[in-house]
């Protein structure tokens, strides 16, 4: 047979399959594209894609990082977890990032991605992300792609409605989706209405260094503070949150917090407890919290205790928050592009409920109350409504703007997106999505400009869209056009973690700001060496301290003796290159923590305490050159009695 | 079954067509290359005077900082030593090497050589353009030159 008969052969057997496979995938025809979707996807090897997606990890605690629209998975960041393939939490300049005021926690849930904003768009500087299990907020850095900064939330549990931002980052918010006794206090659960409290937190933005401070907690009522959104243009000076469980359970919600058949939305005027609280009118409060930095010149992270939060009471505060009925259980509470819509998930509700933000403050003006819970007073439905989505399906949660006139809602329990117009909330298209949507995605579409090109919907549920992998599935999320007057599902992409919440920005806003090495001229970590001449090794009674470098390929020192058994052995690794893409690993036999990857012009520091005498090599775990198999070396363990000296060296001699 | 296998001749005489291109252009680069002695880069010339002692210090500092861990003077380490690199090699072509490894290891015969023989590539080091020209200096000072 000749090869090109043969090839002939392979390729029909290859169409053959791929048309049997989509036929067993038949369910989905009514949505997909067809044969226009793999164009409107396909990016060419080598080619750029046009937007940035940043996917939480969920209780993966990470942050996964994609192209659109080929959904290929570039990076994923640690936030909240350790990550033992980069050493992030195992390496002593990474391990403060995960301190708290319960100890070292290696991992949380992270679930809302942020991206900060100037003016009310994404600015590409930082993106923010809450953590939902020990409360706290992380900042990473866009232009290296690393957790910059982590700042722990007191008096909260369950870091859920956070950590959305105002119009330009003045605040991240922190609600508090799971109320509690502020100040750890020790009371019955059943005193639940009494003690417990619903602490929404304002964590001041540095507008330069983006640092992280908590300016203020607002002490509202223990209802579960779910999810939240801040105002733009006329409503940037406020924040919505939205809550369930204003029956105040404490016990099978499912069925308790389901009671009433409506419960809020709140609007909280910040700047106006921003004055409030440099007027003084807050209670200083014990708490403690840590505020934990990387420094990016010494490559090492500190920790700061913090002791005291000032609280703002709102029966001590009026004017500076109001309360909206809001039918029932409501879920995402989502601002228009404009500022001027409000737009309420009510998860459990038959329609999707719009406020308006003009009739809102008329409400307030004209006194349109009707009553008042722990100080805050409560707008008449009617007074604040715009109106009601009639009939859009079951389950909305969450809704994304495609700065078009449109929103786009995402209904769990139905499982589909529903698109409608702002304006005359008549419903125009819906499209099913795989399976159980939660949030949903518009690059910008939560800001004062979306790019409405694509929604990607982030869904619960797998089921049968991928090969089987047992009883676990990947997570998954899909990519549609809504560039036409109808959606059209383009890709199915799987994520790692769950994919609660992404967002996305075009590339180009953060392409050129990447940094590529660090500069080892600048590293000012105190252990760096950045010359082979300056290696070393030092004992410090039982500590010994390496000095170490790394080049293609080649470590100094790489024959190490001395060591002893009961010694706790530092190797301070610095990478020597200046060159992009050239990152070296550090891995040594034993080692109960993890590996390093030491970056261009970077310093990390792995301990080592061996056990038991013996020579354990080391070596280079990312592939780096032709002789990357030859990056290597030895260590020398003799028993804790033994008189050998400590010596070092390369084998060129 | 018959118009897929033209099909499928086309589209590899189409390929094979596009790669001949290919390695002529390459083949244009490289004696267009050949016929300078200067490397590829952005140091077209250099002017040499008599040795700037106080130029070859500063070079052979960033010498220590940024090229010890993979070149000796007197014998081979990760490259090659270096000592009488500036009888072998034209200044411009030592100062490109320096400056800009990755096109010289694509586009020049010499620097292609010398990765065949020593396999860790070149690497850029963050080195200025005057810290190149004081490496040279340090360069020219170790191999006795005077004027």
């Amino acid at each position: 047979m000749k090869w090109s008969q043969l090839l002939t052969i392979v390729v029909a057997a290859a169409i053959v399959s791929v048309t049997v496979q989509s036929c067993k995938n038949g369910g989905s025809a009514t949505a997909f594209a067809g044969d226009d979707a793999a164009k409107a996807v396909y990016v060419q090897p080598g080619k750029h894609d046009e937007f940035y997606l940043f996917t939480s990890g969920g209780f993966s605690g990470h942050v996964g990082v994609y192209g659109l629209p080929s959904g290929r998975l570039f990076r994923v960041i640690p936030v909240f977890s350790v990550d033992a393939e980069r050493g992030y939490g195992f390496t002593e300049e990474t391990k403060p990032m995960l301190q708290t005021s319960y100890g070292f926690i290696p991992w949380d849930d992270a679930h809302h991605p942020e991206l900060s904003m100037t003016d009310g768009k994404p600015d590409g500087r930082w993106l923010f992300i809450n953590a939902n299990n020990t409360p706290r907020i992380a900042r990473i850095d866009l232009r290296t792609f690393r957790t910059a900064e982590i700042i722990e939330i007191p008096n909260s549990g369950g870091n859920h409605s956070s950590p959305f931002c105002t119009e330009n980052t003045e605040y991240v918010v922190a609600g508090t989706r799971f109320s509690v006794p502020p100040g750890g206090q020790d009371v019955p659960i059943a005193s639940y209405k009494e003690h417990f409290k619903g602490m929404l937190s304002f964590v001041r933005v540095e507008p330069t260094s983006g640092k992280m401070e908590l300016a203020f907690q607002i002490q509202a009522p223990p209802f579960d503070w779910d999810l939240s959104h801040s105002g733009k243009g006329p409503s940037r000076e406020w924040s919505f949150f939205s809550c369930y469980n204003s029956e105040q359970a404490t016990t099978l919600l499912e069925v308790n917090a389901s009671q009433k058949d409506k419960d809020f939305i709140l609007a909280v005027n910040w700047k106006k407890a921003e004055e409030y609280a440099k007027q003084g009118k807050g209670k200083r409060m014990k708490a403690t919290y840590y505020t934990n930095r990387y420094d990016e010149s010494t490559h090492t992270a500190t920790s700061t205790v913090n002791n005291e939060v000032t609280v703002l009471d709102p029966k001590d505060c009026p004017g500076m928050m109001y309360l909206m009925p809001c039918p029932k259980s409501p879920h995402g509470v989502d601002i228009d592009p404009t500022g001027e819509y409000i737009v309420g998930g009510g998860k459990l509700a038959t329609v999707i409920p719009v406020y308006s933000f003009s009739k809102m403050q008329r409400a307030i003006a004209d006194n349109a109350f009707e009553g008042e819970i722990a100080g805050i007073p409560v707008i008449k439905y009617e007074a604040c409504i715009a109106g009601e989505v009639q009939k859009p399906g079951l389950g909305p949660l969450h809704t994304e703007f495609d700065g078009k006139g449109y929103a786009y809602t995402s209904m769990f329990i139905s499982s589909e997106i529903v698109k409608w117009k702002l304006g005359t909330w008549e419903v125009v298209d819906r499209v099913p999505t795989y399976y159980s949507i939660g949030h949903l995605c518009i690059p910008g579409g939560d800001s004062k400009q979306p790019w409405g090109k694509y929604v990607i919907a982030l869904n619960k549920i797998t089921k049968d869209r991928y090969l089987p992998t047992g009883p676990e599935l990947t997570q998954s999320a899909q990519l549609y056009s809504i560039e036409g007057d109808k959606m059209r599902l383009l890709l199915d992409f799987p994520t790692v973690g769950e994919p609660h919440y992404a967002q996305a920005c075009p590339a180009e806003l953060l392409e050129k700001n990447v940094v590529r090495t660090f500069k080892l001229d600048e590293n000012k970590h105190p252990y760096a060496v950045k010359a082979e001449k300056e290696t070393r090794v030092e004992r410090k009674g039982n500590q010994v301290h390496i000095y170490m470098t790394m080049i293609r390929s080649h470590f100094m020192p790489d024959n190490i003796e001395g060591i002893k058994v009961g010694d706790e052995v530092y190797f301070h690794v610095t990478n020597l290159e200046q060159d992009w893409d050239i990152p070296h690993g550090f891995a040594v036999l034993g080692a109960q923590n993890a590996e390093m990857l030491i970056m261009p012009g970077e310093t990390q520091t792995l301990k080592w305490v061996p056990t038991r005498a013996g020579v354990y090599p080391f070596y280079c775990t990312d592939f780096c050159s032709a002789l990357h198999q030859e990056m290597q070396g030895y260590v020398r363990v003799s028993a804790s009695s033994s008189s050998v000296p400590i010596s070092y060296g390369s084998g060129t001699k | 079954m018959k118009s897929m296998v033209w099909f499928v001749a086309i589209a590899v005489t189409l390929i094979v067509g596009g790669c001949s291109t290919k390695s002529e252009d390459a083949h244009e680069s490289a004696k267009a290359a050949t016929v300078s002695e200067v490397g590829v880069g952005p140091i077209q010339r250099v002017e040499l005077g008599a040795l700037d002692v106080a130029l070859a210090k500063k070079g052979a500092v960033i010498f220590e900082q940024k090229c010890s861990a993979c070149h000796k003077l007197d014998s081979r380490y990760v490259g090659p030593a270096l000592q009488g690199v500036t009888q072998r090699r034209k200044p411009e072509w030592i100062m490109n090497m320096i400056l800009n490894p990755a096109e010289m290891l694509e586009k020049d015969p010499t620097a292609k050589e010398l990765l065949a023989t020593y396999l860790t590539p070149m690497t850029f080091q963050n080195v200025s353009h005057d810290q190149a020209r004081a490496l040279l200096e340090y360069f020219r000072q170790v191999d006795g030159a005077v004027h």
